[in-house]
């Protein structure tokens, strides 16, 4: 099976998992089979059903913007990369602990 | 690769020693070392990432270095930012920096930017003859701007960005390859990142990028080595790994894919939802204006306050205003020192804890005053943004008038 490796920022809804295996053909079904393993990562790289544009998504060192986005074959032993947008030593953070997007602030 | 300049300034007899360990190798030589004697480079930030690069960067011999920060040295800083120290602490984090880097190599020359980099002043700063900047911000809004200036101007942009033990070290020069926009075309919205718990960094992190970014921007100044144009280099201190993936130039980018003029400088505040620095006046609900907020009478005030309710009555008026009238009981904290805080923990640069903000209990029912009643409002929407519960905050309607009107007649009022 594919890996898809997960970065820190995201590890949080992961279990604290790092290296995932996830079942698939297609980039967007190993992107489905991981947010079914891990239901609280969905709206972190969906917004409906798109992924969020601002998440990068590489196959090996190539990301998939240039080859065919989510419809991208994978192999069996490809590895996947979510790479994150970082911008310093602490993250812009919530207080009040809220999780997610119900609640993307405005803009 | 070519080097970025080709001007060359004269080494002393001192000078050639002090260089000596990089003037025999053959990619430096004398030649090298009299370019990067002749070389600018720019570093925004002397915080985490700033530290070591100022530090190599005076060392190697780079002749004129800028630096951009309007921060104090704050004793929670010594973890990682070794370019400061304990007895700096309370200062300029430029006046800090620049007499650790003049006592390391006092033949270069600092020039320091004490002001926060905005779009109103960063072309003129990066338009003071720099022949690369160097990214060592820590917030959104800033990387954005350093970026779109830089791709305007055409100077490259080595970027290193860090977050708990990992670390991302590029080289954005949009004449030769792609720019940041081109890998992250936009932020994540401010909802969509971790809360405090996971933020925080490995102190050695710092180091280990910014470090890097030192190497590159000496190679670009060199002409020597392969830049990092068009890579991108992932680094897990846990895992010890690196790993370089391609990062390519997107011909539909909203900046480096249109003419040097038409890049315009926005408000990457709003564009990114967050502050970029303590002082802005950014807010992501416009102030008090589209918040529903609950409010009381000074009646109400007086009661809780004989009554002993468990309420927090805070002012938030200016000190000066203290001492012209108060109401007893109070918790003083000025507007602007809210706002100061709110900004820091928006921008990741502050826990709550080490704000003023830890003075005010989260679970308890506040009532916030000021002279008339919009600064206390104002300070009720910045604590909305950062997690305080909007139900339990009350302004006081009409604030220390209506108290000397309805209550205190012998108070003075102005």
């Amino acid at each position: 099976m594919a890996k898809i490796r997960i970065p820190t920022p995201l590890r949080a809804y992961t279990d604290g998992e790092s290296n995932i295996e996830v079942a698939g053909d297609t980039v967007a079904e190993a992107l489905g089979d991981l947010v079914a393993q891990h239901p609280d990562l969905r709206a972190h790289l969906f917004q409906d059903d798109q992924l969020r544009n601002f998440v990068n998504i590489f196959i090996g060192d190539e990301d998939i913007r240039f080859l065919q986005g989510l419809e991208t074959e994978i192999n069996s032993d490809d590895s996947l990369r979510i790479i994150p947008s970082i911008a310093g030593g602490n993250p812009p953070i919530s207080i009040g602990g809220k999780q997610i997007a119900d609640e993307e602030a405005p803009r | 690769m070519t080097s970025l300049h080709q001007r060359k300034a004269d080494l002393s007899k001192e000078e050639v020693k002090r260089y000596s360990r990089h003037v025999i190798m053959p990619e430096v030589g004398m030649e090298g070392q009299r370019r990067l004697k002749a070389s600018s480079v720019l570093l925004i930030g002397t915080g985490g990432l700033g530290s070591p690069l100022a530090l190599y960067l005076a060392a190697a011999g780079i002749g004129r270095i800028g630096l951009v920060d309007y921060d104090l040295v704050d004793f929670t800083n010594l973890q990682r930012q070794v370019i400061h120290g304990v007895s700096t602490v309370g200062l300029s984090k430029l006046e800090s920096a620049e007499a650790r880097m003049l006592d390391l190599n006092p033949d270069i020359e600092v020039v320091k930017y004490n002001e926060p980099l905005m779009s109103e002043n960063a072309l003129r700063i990066f338009g003071e003859d720099w022949d690369v900047v160097i990214d060592g911000t820590d917030n959104f809004p800033t990387r954005y701007l350093v970026n779109d200036a830089c791709v305007k101007l055409g100077i490259p942009n080595v970027y290193g960005s860090i977050f708990r033990f990992e670390g991302q070290l590029s080289v954005f020069h949009a004449d030769e390859g792609p720019c940041y926009r081109c890998m992250f075309p936009e932020p994540p919205p401010p909802g969509l990142v971790p809360s405090c718990a996971e933020g925080g960094v490995l102190g050695i992190l710092p180091g280990t990028i910014g470090t890097m970014q030192a190497t590159e921007a000496i190679k670009l100044l060199l002409g020597i080595g392969d830049p990092m144009i068009g890579r991108m280099m992932l680094y897990d201190a846990l895992e010890m790994s690196f790993q370089t993936i391609r990062v390519r130039k997107d011909p539909a980018c909203p900046v480096c894919g249109i003419a040097a003029e038409e890049i315009q400088l926005i408000d990457y505040e709003q564009f990114c939802g967050m502050p970029a620095h303590d002082h802005s006046e950014f807010s992501s609900v416009d102030e008090a204006d589209e918040l529903d907020i609950k409010s009381v009478t000074v009646h109400d005030v007086r009661a809780a306050l004989e009554n002993g309710d468990d309420v927090l009555v805070i002012d938030v008026r200016d000190p000066h205003e203290w001492d012209i009238s108060v109401i007893d009981g109070t918790l003083k904290i000025p507007k602007p020192d809210i706002q100061l805080a709110k900004n820091g923990i928006q921008g990741g640069r502050r826990l709550w804890e080490e704000t003023i903000l830890k003075d005010i209990p989260k679970d308890k029912t506040l009532y916030l005053h000021c002279r008339s009643g919009v600064r206390s409002a104002d300070s009720i929407a910045f604590l909305s943004e950062i997690g305080y519960d909007l139900e339990k905050m009350y302004n006081v309607e009409g604030g220390i008038l209506a108290w000397a009107d309805e209550i205190d007649p012998a108070m003075p009022k102005y």
